[in-house]
Parts: C-alpha cells; structure tokens; sequence
C-alpha cells in the first residue's frame, strides 16, 4: 500500500521541476513541454485524491483537464509557428518587443 | 516494505529522473521523448490507483497525439545545429533555481501534514472503469461535457488562423 502522501510528494516534485523548466529554458517549444509536464502532475495529485476519498469528480476533472490540454497546446504551437515565422527563432530572449 | 510500494518508488525515480533530464537536453527532439516516456510512467500510476480510463486516456491524447503535435511543430521548424539553445547558467537562471527550491520547500512543508495512512477506498475499485466514469459523466457533468466540444472547435479554429500564412504574403 502506497500512503497518499507519496503521490502528492511526487506531483509536487514533477510540478517544482516543470517551474524550474518555464523559468530557465529559452527554448519556447521546451518551455511549453515544461507547462505540460506541470498539468501532468496535477492531473496526478487528483487523481490520487480522488482514489483515496472514493470520488469520482477528481477523475471527471483530469479528463476536462486533458481536453483543454489538447486544445491549449494546439492553439500554443499554432502560436510557435506565427513566432517563427516572422522572427525566424523561438528563443524567448530574442522576442522582447514588449519588453519595457 | 511490500511490492507495490518498491514499484512505486522505481516508477517515482523514473520520473523525476525524465523529468530533470528533460528540461536539461539541449535537443528539443530528446526533450520531447524524455516527456512521452514521462507521460507513460504517470499512465502506470493512474493503474496504480486504479483509474484505467484516464490512463488509456493518457497514453492515447498525452502521449499520442499532443507530443506527436510537438514533434510535428519542432521538425516543421527545423532547426538545425546552431539554432540549438545551450543551457547556460547566468544570474536570472541562478536566481529561478533558487525560487524552485523554495516553492518545493513551501509544497513539502504541506505534504508533510499528510499523516493519513488509509489505503485506496474501497469504492475506488470500480470507480475508474469506463462504465463508472460513463455513467458520471452523462449524467452529473453533462453540460460541461458538451461545452469541451465548443472548446475544442475553437481551438481548431484558432489553431488554423494563427498557423496559416497570410493570403497577402
């Protein structure tokens, strides 16, 4: 038996590495596979809160979650490639027109 | 210490390690296989707590078709051998690996508090079928359900208009 705690542990340290990713890489395709990789566990963390209180609106909401990850990374890369094309890079440190 | 914790702890340190792996590859391409086999190990844990379809459902959209999306974007952009970002160390970098300690210390000082050692529910044994999740779904959360498919038409839509070039170009 794996105590609860355990699971929580574990999403919490996905999580930590995929802000630790968004907050050092400068590559954006990189960047947004960290922001995956930080959904992912919290998806985790509900689900193992779900099985351990024997409800199933946890498991209801990681499966909205995974469609609204689907459509946010279509229309995240869409945005990738409009960068790409008219700065010919995607590294974020070269896009700084908004920067003040 | 029994089977399934000895496993969990494996699969645990399987995923952190993809997981430090990925942010560090200086290769997208590497990046984004480190992340599928991430999405894998966390499809083994859902198993673990006994949610079946989500776990298919991770393999299927997570692992199949969002990296696949990933994968399809990096080789469209192609870059080649000296668009590829070195990891550097600097300041700013110094300074996000600091804070990323100190969120993590911030989550364990709470996850500590989970002193709670019940196992699994007993209802979560047949709670993560695809009959079970079925029948919550069409029933208590119908109108949401229906909603994420306006959702994903817009996203498709969005997705065509921001990726297509301009008519005038």
């Amino acid at each position: 038996m794996v105590p609860l705690g355990y699971y929580i542990g574990l999403s919490a340290i996905l999580f930590t590495i995929g802000v630790v990713g968004v907050l050092t890489l400068r590559n954006a395709i990189v960047i947004f596979m960290s922001v995956e990789l930080m959904l992912n566990s919290v998806n985790l963390a509900l689900i193992a809160f779900s099985a351990y209180s024997g409800n199933p609106a946890g498991q209801i909401l990681v499966f909205f979650s995974i469609a609204v990850a689907a459509a946010e990374s279509a229309v995240g890369l869409a945005i990738i490639i409009a960068l790409f094309r008219n700065k010919l890079t995607v590294n974020i440190d070269e896009v700084n027109v908004l920067k003040w | 210490m029994n089977l399934e914790l000895i496993v969990f702890l494996i699969l645990a340190a399987a995923a952190n390690v993809s997981a430090v792996l990925m942010i560090t590859r200086k290769n997208p391409v590497t990046s984004a296989l480190y992340l599928v086999f991430n999405f894998f190990i966390i499809a083994i844990l859902y198993l673990f707590l006994r949610a079946q379809f989500i776990a298919v459902i991770q393999i299927t959209v997570y692992a199949g078709a969002i990296m696949v999306l990933f994968l399809f974007v990096i080789m469209l952009l192609n870059l080649g051998e000296d668009k590829l970002l070195k990891w550097k160390l600097n300041s700013t970098r110094t300074i996000a690996s600091i804070l990323g300690l100190v969120l993590l210390a911030e989550i364990a000082y709470y996850v500590m508090n989970f002193t709670s050692n019940s196992g699994l529910s007993p209802q979560s044994e047949s709670m993560g079928t695809v009959e079970s999740i079925g029948k919550v779904l069409y029933a208590s959360y119908l109108f949401p359900f229906e909603i994420t498919s306006i959702l994903l038409l817009a996203a498709v839509v969005g997705a065509i208009f921001l990726a297509k070039r301009k008519l005038e170009q």
